[in-house]
């Protein structure tokens, strides 16, 4: 009996407040995200923002989510019962798993497995099936329109984040997101974002705009046409776990561009005032910079048309990181780049 | 040998499915706790498909243009291209210039599909 406590339940119970230690900051998280969208946009456009609930409107993400919890499910006579209150937990569900292989420290992750980043990919391509889904079993126009469009708007930004992702791992010579973010140690000018892959982090980071559906490439939700595009027909607390999972995958994507580009949770200067500050911290700061960005360019750029969203996707990004490929590839072999260093 | 590996594998990927296990009952558990709080008076006006205001003429699952199916279609070609990549991308330091050179002569040969693609008109939108 001890013996198969100590084999089977005492691990379970400590992997359980683990993911408890993930999922409650991260839904905090995507809580305060909300508010600090629209409070960034709002200063942005010289107006004050959320400010009426708590102080500065701090308790305006708690109010919302109260809101929502207390609305009526409505689940549309003509949809496909199943799949439509399906599709948003697909959706959720996914946005949350993909944060067990996100290393948050040296050694501080969840499950280290030494396929992590491809791992992280499958993941955000399974994201593809929650839109689909939400957009097939509807049975509305404008939320099968939008689902079409953001399908392919997804798709077609995932092979140039492939082929990112297939530049740095020529760099790194491992799978695993602990080695990648082990391989831009001791300063900023070790960082992946400084140097031959630059362009790819650029490639990288509009990608992922594309990739989560945000304004500039926000077309599957353009709310002057598609009126929200798949998600119209939602609402309560499907609705939310629709929102709550995009904005889930905003920080992933923006903690997966850390991991890659901005090392990870790397002290930006390998001497002591720096490395202090515990590794997480470093972490949340990287990804609050990209959040910060994220909302910038909402606040800044007009929307893309479709055909130039697919024309940068495909004519723009794809030949470019196929380049870049090569490029980097020729550099490991010919340049005497050790591998796996 | 193999039964040890076997089993350090599944130890590593157990957090992964104790982690899904918990998201769908998070999910479900939201779900459900909305269906029991809120109240659920519903009506066949407000079951009905949203058409800005209209009746819905027809059903929504209908035609839809045919690009959407090229882009699906290639980007399977291209995603299985990175799938390739992954391994090779990984050992290239053992296989090293041989490795290299078969890649290119690979990624040149999808590479004039590619510029087909292009001057075939598949990657218009307009």
């Amino acid at each position: 009996m001890v013996e198969f406590l100590g084999i089977y339940v005492y691990p379970t119970l400590w992997t359980v407040f683990y993911i408890a230690c993930i999922v409650g900051p991260l839904l905090g998280s995507v809580a305060y995200l909300t508010l600090a969208e629209r409070k960034v946009i709002g200063w942005m456009q010289y107006r004050k923002g959320p400010n009426v609930v708590g102080p500065f409107g701090l308790l305006q993400p708690m109010a919302d989510g109260l809101k929502l919890l207390l609305k009526e499910t409505i689940i549309p006579s003509g949809a496909n019962r199943i799949m439509f209150v399906a599709a948003p937990m697909v959706t959720f569900v996914l946005s949350l798993i993909a944060w067990a292989v996100i290393p948050f420290d040296s050694g501080l992750v969840l499950a280290d497995i030494n396929v992590g980043i491809l791992y992280l990919f499958a993941i955000s391509s399974l994201g593809v099936y929650g839109i689909i889904m939400a957009g097939w079993s509807s049975n509305s126009k404008y939320a099968f329109l939008g689902a079409l469009r953001s399908a392919a708007q997804m798709v077609s930004y995932e092979v140039s984040m492939g082929f990112v992702i297939i530049t740095v791992l020529l760099y790194v010579g491992s799978l695993n997101l602990s080695a990648i973010v082990e391989a831009q140690s001791g300063g900023f000018w070790n960082w992946h974002f400084f140097g031959l892959l630059f362009p790819m982090f650029v490639v990288f980071f509009i990608s992922t705009l594309a990739e989560t559906n945000r304004a500039p490439f926000d077309l599957p939700e353009a709310e002057a046409e598609l009126v929200s595009g798949y998600n119209v027909e939602y609402s309560s607390m499907t609705f939310a776990m629709f929102f709550l999972g995009e904005y889930a995958n905003m920080i992933l994507m923006c903690g997966m561009t850390s991991l890659l580009f901005l090392g990870g949770w790397m002290s930006p200067f390998d001497f002591v005032p720096f490395t202090w500050v515990p590794g997480p911290i470093w972490f949340a700061v990287k990804i609050a910079f990209c959040l910060f960005v994220f909302l910038w360019i909402r606040a800044t750029f007009p929307r893309y048309r479709y055909d130039q969203l697919m024309r940068l996707g495909w004519k723009v990004f794809l030949p470019l990181s196929l380049l870049w490929v090569v490029l980097i590839a020729g550099y490991v072999v010919y340049g005497g780049k050790a591998v796996g260093a | 040998m193999a039964v040890l590996n076997m089993e350090g594998l599944l130890r590593e990927y157990l957090p992964i499915l104790i982690f899904l296990a918990l998201a769908i009952g998070i999910s479900g558990a939201m779900f459900v706790a909305s269906m029991v709080l809120a109240n659920q008076r519903p009506d066949s006006e407000k079951l009905s498909a949203y058409e800005c205001g209209f009746e819905a003429f027809d059903d929504a699952r209908g035609r839809f243009d045919v690009r959407f199916y090229l882009v699906a279609i290639l980007f399977i070609i291209f995603d299985l291209e990175v799938a390739f990549l992954f391994p090779w991308a990984i050992s290239l330091g053992d296989i090293g210039v041989f490795g290299f050179w078969s890649m290119v002569m690979f990624l040149g040969i999808l590479t004039i599909g590619f510029v087909y693609e292009w001057r075939k008109g598949a990657l218009e939108w307009e």
